[in-house]
């Protein structure tokens, strides 16, 4: 990287601060479609800071694929489960917050205060070209994880689309003329519906 | 000048909050984008030692490009099983998700 030092350490504050803000958003915005933009803030800002770290290629792929992908299957998810609920408050909620909070922020203070604490064995850096080590790592020392990774992918593919499709109706028996075409969804038993039956009987 | 140990409180900020978010969010969409939060956060932790600790054969970057991978793939299937959860009990809260508890 051939920015100055001093450029380094404020582009490095700024970008770690919008991190953490965006991700503080996430958490804590009552609306979910607005922390679902602040997680696209985070992962923009986190690609930032591997661009300090010498990543061009993981940064780029951070935006293609978080940004690109996961950003927008997290916002149609959103869409298809957008459902205006109260949650009904828990007995003893804050409690379980606070509680929660004060185990990570004693997480946060365990793992600064390591990396603060530690003699790392720092290396001074190469001036390197991460695209073509990052590609010679892949087709030498990662090959097999490189290929179980494409089937990974493939497989993730066929199980999100066989755990999340509809099964519809295909045959219309003695379907009468001039009915409205739409697909009809095979009912199938819910909970609800299971309860109620077991209730009936 | 920076140096590693910025880096690596940030991350650990970023999984705190993370964490914090997986384990009090009411809404299932917001556990997975914590999680998200969680991956990114040791994805930060890989690259920020590969660049300091192992600047000539960046392996910590091909871990990460590794753990964007299976975060991609997880995203897909929990988005799936979240969507085929909320057609059979029309519901996100993860409180009434108890199907499984004794």
């Amino acid at each position: 990287m051939q920015l100055s030092e001093g450029v380094q350490l404020v582009s490095f504050g700024i970008l770690s601060a919008m991190a953490i803000g965006f991700a503080l958003g996430v958490v804590l915005l009552p609306s979910i479609v607005y922390s679902a933009f602040m997680l696209g803030g985070v992962f923009m800002s986190m690609a930032g800071l591997y661009l300090l770290l010498n990543a061009d290629f993981v940064a780029a792929a951070q935006v293609l694929i978080y940004v690109g992908a996961v950003n927008v299957l997290i916002l149609f998810a959103i869409m298809l489960v957008n459902r205006k609920q109260e949650f009904e408050p828990l007995k003893f909620g804050w409690l379980r917050n606070g509680l929660t909070a004060a185990v990570c922020g004693g997480v946060v203070y365990l793992l600064s205060s390591v990396a603060f604490g530690t003699n790392w064995a720092l290396k001074p850096i190469e001036q390197i070209s991460s695209v073509v080590v990052i590609g010679g790592q892949f087709f030498s020392n990662y090959l097999l994880p490189f290929e179980v990774a494409s089937i990974l992918l493939l497989m993730a593919l066929i199980g999100a689309i066989v755990i999340a499709r509809r099964e519809y109706i295909t045959e219309l028996p003695n379907q009468p003329e001039d009915v409205e075409f739409a697909l009809l969804e095979r009912p199938r038993p819910t909970i609800s519906s299971a309860t109620s039956l077991s209730e009936g009987e | 000048m920076l140096e590693l140990d910025f880096f690596l409180t940030v991350a650990a900020i970023l999984f705190g909050i993370g964490i914090y978010g997986v384990v009090t969010s009411r809404n299932v969409v917001r556990v997975l984008m914590s999680i998200e939060l969680l991956l990114n956060a040791v994805n930060l932790n890989f690259i920020a030692f590969s660049n300091f600790l192992d600047s000539g054969s960046i392996r910590g970057q091909v871990f990460s490009v590794f753990v964007i991978t299976v975060a991609a793939a997880e995203a897909a299937v929990g988005l799936a099983i979240v969507l085929s959860i909320y057609r059979n009990r029309s519901t996100i809260d993860m409180e009434s998700f108890n199907l499984l508890k004794w």
